[in-house]
């Protein structure tokens, strides 16, 4: 099993604290604030680590980037995964829906023994939720998307689908790419045994070239859209506190007033 | 070889009609193709959906294509791209929208691998530029604190569309148009994953998506027992309740309930936010309420840069009071 995982700006960190750099076009944050490994990606190493728990296996993880914080990407390591490869090189940055599946497909395709990919469904900073079907396309393998639970039985995933009203079961054959969505329940927490054994384990670091790509078909030089702006909606910011001398006055007196407003 | 020329929009149908969003993106792609003096086509694929064809062309639709198989009944990957693909170089559209839906999130990636193009997800504006004539598609990014705004120069531009984001136009019946119908010529064999169920969420009384109120909690609600109590305001208000993410992992409500990025875009009159602290991927859902309100203990916390009206407390002191209040108001 292969999971894909991003390296993101901490999705969690107070809304006030998320900046724009318009001359870089870059979202940032005040560097106190740590990037993590993207919450989406942790619920696509539980997915895995839940069939091998069931079945056994092996997974491998793999984060594309620059500036690939060891501590941030060997988490699917220590919450249980067995191997880490990083595709880090400058001329992975910047890139595109399309580049970054063109590289992990590439790299997936080297690793070449797999029956499932995992991915997030989509990664928390761009929120573009393409890469895993990007991938299944290059790779010319059937794909299932907004997976909440995955069951591996007789070479076939039994996937239940997240839709608008409910869920849907999909049966597919592997080998094949599973987005995974947070309705598969909360991803399980490091423990002390697996950050220790992830500290002793060396990542696998590729190139380019050692996936057999240029480095014109990647990163910012193999985008396919052009990112003319970044900007921040202004908010206007007025709120009216209502208050009372107790709790219980200050609610009445909010019905007083949405009653007021015509609001209730 | 032809020129791409138009805007196409894929429609989905539920209950037997348009699907609200494909009447949002009609109206959209109406304004996108008399700005690019094009004309707009909706395709229409399932395993009987002929009788909607009337009803793109009355939302704005100049040509329909219809595409009817009984392997389409339900939807699959497989199945729904290669057809999409085949009526894509058929009609050579310039610009093809989809809605942001668990239909459009799986179908216009992989499509737009396969037609060699790029796509943007989840779009709430989109332009053409008057100089180059190329769509900018602006989207919410980073959990909804940035907005970006993306061009592709491959052809077609794919971009899906986040619902309501859009206004569909008014309904006109008299509108003439032309339906073509397209052979499917799908190969069973070639089918690499099978339908097996459709488990729809009972709903009981009015459904998220559809209430004028919605009364939520968040993470400070604690437990299943603290939404009975957002349940008797909702019900008093004749609403729908809702939550932020924490709540549906948690298991305190059912998946259904979760409002945000990953869960319902809604748009109500009334929103009353409770204990919620309103991280971006959570307002991003309920932005397009008229009215928020919000009861938090955390004067600092995000929810009061986003409500018009709110009381700094605990929700626990504050709701039942807040409720026995409104009561008694509704009963005079």
């Amino acid at each position: 099993m292969i999971v894909c995982v991003k390296q993101v700006i901490d999705p969690e960190a107070p809304p006030a604290s998320f900046k724009v750099d318009a001359a870089k076009n870059t979202v940032t944050l005040p560097p106190s604030i740590s990037p993590v490994i993207d919450p989406y990606a942790e619920y696509a190493v539980e997915a895995a680590l839940r069939i091998r728990d069931a079945q056994g296996g092996k997974i491998t993880s793999i984060s594309l980037g620059t500036n690939l914080l060891r501590d941030v990407v060997k988490k699917p390591l220590s919450m249980g995964a067995d191997e880490l490869i990083l595709l880090e090189d400058e001329s992975f940055s910047d890139g595109d829906s399309y580049s970054t599946a063109y590289a992990l497909a590439m790299a997936i395709k080297k690793v070449g023994d797999y029956d499932l990919i995992f991915c997030g469904r989509q990664a928390s900073d761009w929120d573009a939720g393409q890469v895993g079907l990007g991938i299944a396309e290059i790779l010319g393998l059937p794909s299932v998307t907004l997976a909440q639970k995955v069951e591996v039985t007789d070479g076939k995933a039994r996937v239940e689908r997240v839709t608008d009203d409910g869920y849907e079961v999909i049966s597919v054959a592997l080998p094949a790419v599973i987005t995974v969505s947070n309705e598969l329940g909360e991803p399980r927490y490091p423990t002390i045994k697996g950050i220790m054994a992830a500290k002793k384990k060396e990542p696998v670091i590729w190139k380019p070239a050692d996936i057999g790509a240029t480095p014109a078909q990647v990163g910012a030089s193999g985008r396919r859209t052009k990112l003319m702006k970044l900007f921040q909606p202004v908010r206007e910011g007025k709120c009216e506190i209502v208050e009372g001398e107790t709790p219980e006055e200050a609610a009445a007196n909010l019905a007083l007033k949405l009653r007021e407003a015509k609001v209730v | 070889m032809a020129e791409y020329n138009g805007v196409m929009v894929f429609g989905e149908a539920k209950e037997g009609k348009l699907a609200v969003i494909t009447t949002e993106l009609l109206g959209c792609g109406r304004r996108l193709a008399s700005e690019l003096g094009q004309e707009l086509s909706c395709l229409l694929v399932g395993s009987d959906v002929g009788g909607l064809a009337q009803e793109a062309i009355s939302f704005g639709a100049d040509k329909v294509y219809v595409v009817s198989d009984p392997l389409l009944k339900n939807y699959q990957t497989d199945t729904y791209v290669l057809v999409t693909e085949k009526v894509a170089k058929q009609g050579m559209p310039k610009v093809l929208l989809l809605g942001h839906t668990a239909l459009g999130r799986d179908l216009a990636p992989r499509l737009a691998f396969r037609l060699g193009t790029a796509l943007t997800t989840d779009c709430v504006e989109l332009a053409i530029d008057p100089d180059s004539k190329s769509l900018l598609m602006t989207k919410p990014v980073y959990g909804g604190n940035a907005q970006a705004s993306f061009a592709s120069e491959s052809l077609p531009q794919i971009a899906t569309v986040r619902t309501k984001a859009m206004s569909p136009l008014e309904r006109d019946d008299s509108r003439q148009g032309e339906i073509i119908t397209i052979e499917a010529g799908l190969d069973p064999s070639s089918l690499r994953t099978e339908f097996l169920e459709r488990v729809v969420a009972e709903v009981e009384g009015i459904r998220l998506e559809d209430a004028e109120v919605v009364v939520a909690g968040g993470r400070g609600i604690g437990s299943a027992e603290g939404f009975e109590q957002l349940e008797e305001l909702a019900k008093i208000l004749k609403g729908a309740v809702g939550a932020s993410r924490p709540p549906c992992d948690n298991g305190w409500v059912p998946p259904g309930y979760q409002v945000g990025l990953t869960g319902k875009i809604i748009a109500p009159d009334l929103y009353i936010a409770v204990a919620i602290s309103g991280a971006s991927q959570h307002i991003t859902g309920c932005s397009g309420a008229k009215t928020i309100v919000a009861i938090n203990k955390d004067p600092e916390s995000n929810i009061f840069r986003e409500a018009s009206f709110g009381v700094v407390g605990d929700w626990k002191k504050v709701l039942p009071a807040f409720t026995a209040k409104v009561k008694e108001l509704l009963a005079d």
